[in-house]
């Protein structure tokens, strides 16, 4: 049941992309009981998860970049 | 101070990405935002001999996407402009409620305040990404942006997954660390 703080945090990680199993999220979750320290990491996580969901950012597509460095390319030519 | 150079050659992989989001965040439309990144691009390129050296390259090519940006709702807005002024209570008719006094904005509504925060949070988020080493902004972005899969993202970059779990790990620890300073 004991789990170390990098496992903790590790646990923390892949539960911010629903990757974590449910047995480690029990582990994670007693473990942030005496936790103080990975408490506080566990919190700022999930705010970064929620902050990146709100900014709603996108990136380009390897396509369309290919396609801007050829044009651009072209051009400087 | 040093003075900055012009790398075009390294601007799609460096800049496009920053560029594109700061674009779509203002006019809500990915087609128009890559026009708009690829017109920076070119405008750049032709200006480049007016380049000074006193603004990091990312600065100067933002400024130029900015006038771009106004160019645009310029653009549009002379089209609409051309119409004539017509004065009614309600401009779409099947909206309920026909009475002025329905149509006044609910000063409860947070949508204006949230709309403008989350562009600034946007431009934030992607300014700490861009300060990451390469490999780290990389993997976050393809885990959280394109929400790829750990297979996936291990199988394009050929590394293990807890490789991936490592890097995901330092890169969520300096975007806690630079938000902190920046946003909070």
């Amino acid at each position: 049941m004991k789990i170390s703080c990098e496992e903790a945090q590790g646990i923390c990680d892949k539960s911010q992309y629903k990757e974590a199993s449910f047995w480690d999220i029990i582990k994670l979750r007693f473990h942030l009981f005496t936790c103080k320290v990975c408490k506080g990491y566990s919190k700022k996580n999930n705010e970064l998860t929620s902050l990146c969901d709100r900014a709603g950012l996108t990136v380009l597509s390897e396509e369309d970049k290919e396609k801007m460095k050829r044009d651009l390319e072209k051009k400087n030519a | 101070m040093t003075k900055h150079k012009l790398q075009p050659d390294t601007w799609v992989d460096q800049y496009a990405d920053y560029l594109f989001n700061y674009a779509v965040s203002r006019v809500s439309d990915t087609e128009i935002a890559k026009d708009l990144v690829q017109e920076t691009f070119f405008a750049g390129l032709n200006s480049a001999k007016n380049y000074k050296g006193d603004a990091a390259e990312r600065t100067w090519l933002v400024s130029i996407l900015k006038r771009k940006v106004i160019d645009h709702y310029r653009k549009i807005n002379s089209k609409k402009g051309k119409a004539e002024v017509r004065i009614n209570y309600s401009s779409d008719t099947d909206a309920e409620g026909d009475w002025l006094e329905q149509q006044v904005a609910d000063p409860y509504s947070k949508d204006g305040d949230n709309v403008l925060e989350n562009e600034e949070l946007g431009d934030a988020l992607q300014d700490c990404i861009s300060k990451l080493p390469q490999k780290q902004a990389l993997v976050f972005s393809m885990k959280t942006i394109q929400g790829m899969s750990t297979e996936d993202v291990c199988n394009e970059l050929g590394i293990n997954p807890s490789n991936l779990w490592v890097m995901i790990h330092r890169a969520r620890t300096a975007l806690m660390g630079c938000l902190n300073e920046n946003w909070f």
